[in-house]
């Protein structure tokens, strides 16, 4: 009985204790890499072996922080739909951190880089199981000072102007999510999710609802990098070292979507008219504006971060049509994206290694001296864009099934042009890179071929490669996913399961 | 008095986005202060404000009647802190962006 609950309490104890020991070794370089590690590692074993497991036999568990009943304390609740993102974010999160053994300098990690992204992953878990909006508030400001931290980290003029964009929308961001704490517990005198969906339910009071519906929608939004205010994610996601933009791609934004799915599946049900069409033209722009953005672009890694806006309104479309099929679209598109995308940044951040700069004008041809890899981008890339069999495509096809049930053809539209495009973009970067003329290389480089960059650089290919061969698996074998993201979206479509399962009586 | 204080939220939220929208760095960082002070004011205006009894419970056992409720103010507590963190981070940073030779003002980062 006991054990049960403090599995679920171990994916936050486990980044929390690893950051604390890794701040008393960060002057030692070789512990401080161990110990990050281990720690994901063991994060990573926790959620696939203990956590998983244990949803998909009970459904949903939760744990009351300090054992007072449930509207009152602190609910930790894990559903299948946080258990998924759990899995998926300590997953990535070991990929990045073996990643990062190389690619973040031993100056960076003395000025603790492992502490704060072991705080990172801690926040990014405590965001997807609590049960709590003004805990999830919390779990939002500690992932955002670990983020400003890793961001800024190695004090690059372009790192500093990135951080002042991005501090101050994240600042503007957490204050309108305060105030709709603030307004929520004004109406409905609690905090706790379940109770405040039970009390809605009760007693509907339609406009203060739609105002603190609109209040939280506003910062999701930001972090999300929805439509009108994503502009914050191209300026600065492509300063940092690229592993922190990778975690960064991966995690932040589908935090920030993950609180949407949760708020606008579970309390703000009572206009869903009024509230999900908003976010269906917001969908509908982001995807538009994500990719035309990427397509003026010319350095892969602005390419990259405009995609993440254009696939973030994919995500919000499947939440915005909100029947079961569209949202188990959604969760089957998170995931994919989150493996894709990382690992396209990933793939970048060694095409840099490999030439110095990830600027299309001054890459070309590398397909001539590393197939191989060529081959795994190419692969990656293409499921991002969605191309059959490979995941993305999957992920599009469920999303388009669930528009035209609910005739939504100018969505379907949008999201067939916004493929269309990506496939586009994702070629430009394929044909300048990758294929052309080869280049002369300059003298300092010692990567020449595919066998020095395997051998002397495994620690940068092994994440990519797994990565890799996941995004395939889950391409050619895609019904066990999309069978738990049903099972996931089926919780999610009936909140009183989830009001029942914290409260003890859904009344 | 709630009418009183949700006017003075109001002007704090209203003042705090004019400074946010200015273009110096140091009326930046004050906009940020004054707008989490007007959140937190917000919150505690929110949670109904009560002037009869702390909320102890009495000799006998029960709650008093009337008391003032503590979870808004453990909520500014939480907020306040957090607030004050990334406030003395913007602050730092704010100052090394200003030390950027040719950067006075936030219309010189565009690049």
């Amino acid at each position: 009985m006991g054990y049960e609950k403090i599995i679920i309490l171990l994916t936050l104890i486990i980044p929390m204790l690893t950051a604390i020991i890794s701040l008393f070794f960060k002057k030692n370089r070789i512990v401080n890499n161990y110990i990050s590690i281990i720690g994901s590692s063991l994060l990573l074993i926790t959620t696939t072996a203990f956590l998983f497991p244990l949803i998909v036999e009970n459904e949903i568990l939760t744990t009351q922080v300090g054992g007072w009943k449930a509207p009152f304390g602190i609910t930790i609740v894990a559903d299948m739909f946080s258990a998924i993102m759990l899995v998926i974010a300590s997953f990535v999160g070991l990929m990045v951190n073996i990643y990062a053994l190389e690619n973040i300098d031993y100056k960076k990690k003395e000025f603790s880089f492992f502490v704060f992204f072991q705080f990172l992953m801690m926040a990014v878990n405590g965001a997807f199981l609590a049960g709590d909006i003004f805990n999830l508030y919390v779990w939002f400001e500690v992932m955002l000072i670990s983020s400003f931290v890793l961001l800024v980290l190695g004090n690059g003029t372009k790192q500093l102007i990135a951080t002042v964009k991005y501090t101050l929308l994240s600042f503007i961001a957490s204050a309108f999510l305060l105030v709709g704490v603030g307004m929520i517990y004004g109406i409905s005198g609690s905090l706790n999710m379940a109770d405040v969906a039970l009390y809605f339910r009760e007693h509907p009071n339609e406009p203060l609802m739609t105002v603190a519906a609109v209040l939280f929608m506003l910062p999701f939004a930001i972090k999300a990098a929805l439509f009108p205010l994503y502009f914050w994610l191209p300026d600065s996601y492509h300063t940092p070292k690229i592993s922190v933009t990778a975690i960064f791609s991966g995690l932040l934004t589908k935090v920030g979507v993950y609180a949407l799915i949760r708020c606008f599946t579970l309390i703000f049900i009572h206009d869903v008219h009024y509230t999900h069409t908003i976010l269906m033209v917001a969908a509908g722009f982001t995807m538009l504006s994500g990719v035309f953005g990427a397509l003026s672009k010319v350095n892969m890694r602005r390419i990259l971060s405009f995609h993440i806006v254009s696939q973030v309104g994919y995500m919000v479309l499947g939440l915005a049509l909100f029947t079961p099929l569209a949202i188990a679209g959604a969760i089957f598109y998170i995931i994919q994206h989150i493996l894709a995308k990382t690992n396209l940044f990933l793939i970048t951040g060694v095409v840099e290694k490999i030439k110095g700069t990830s600027n299309l004008k001054g890459v070309s041809g590398l397909y001539h001296r590393f197939p191989v890899f060529s081959i795994i981008f190419l692969v990656v890339a293409l499921s991002l864009a969605g191309l059959p069999p490979l995941s993305g495509f999957w992920a599009k096809f469920i999303l388009i099934k669930a528009g035209f049930e609910q005739q939504e053809y100018l969505m379907i539209f949008v999201v067939l042009i916004t493929g269309l495009l990506t496939l586009f973009s994702m070629m430009k970067i394929w044909v300048n890179a990758f294929w052309g003329k080869q280049q002369e290389e300059p003298d300092r480089n010692l990567i020449t071929n595919e066998k020095s960059l395997f051998k002397e650089h495994w620690s940068l290919l092994i994440p990519i490669i797994l990565m890799a061969s996941f995004t395939l698996f889950i391409g050619l074998f895609s019904m066990p996913l999309m069978k738990y993201a049903t099972i996931a979206a089926e919780q999610l479509m009936n909140p009183l399961q989830y009001i029942e399962a914290v409260l003890g009586t859904a009344n | 008095m709630e009418f009183l204080l949700s006017i003075l939220v109001g002007l704090l939220f209203a003042a705090g986005v004019y400074l946010l929208l200015h273009r110096d760095f140091v009326k930046l960082v004050i906009g940020i202060v004054i707008i989490g002070n007007a959140t937190a004011l917000f919150i505690f205006v929110a949670g109904r404000i009560v002037r009869q009894n702390a909320p102890f419970i009495q000799e006998n056992g029960l709650p008093p009647e009337n008391f003032a409720d503590p979870v808004p103010q453990a909520l500014i507590l939480t907020a306040l802190v957090i607030g004050f963190g990334i406030q003395a981070f913007a602050l730092i940073v704010f100052k090394k962006v200003y030390d950027i030779p040719k950067v006075d003002k936030i219309d010189d980062l565009k690049k």
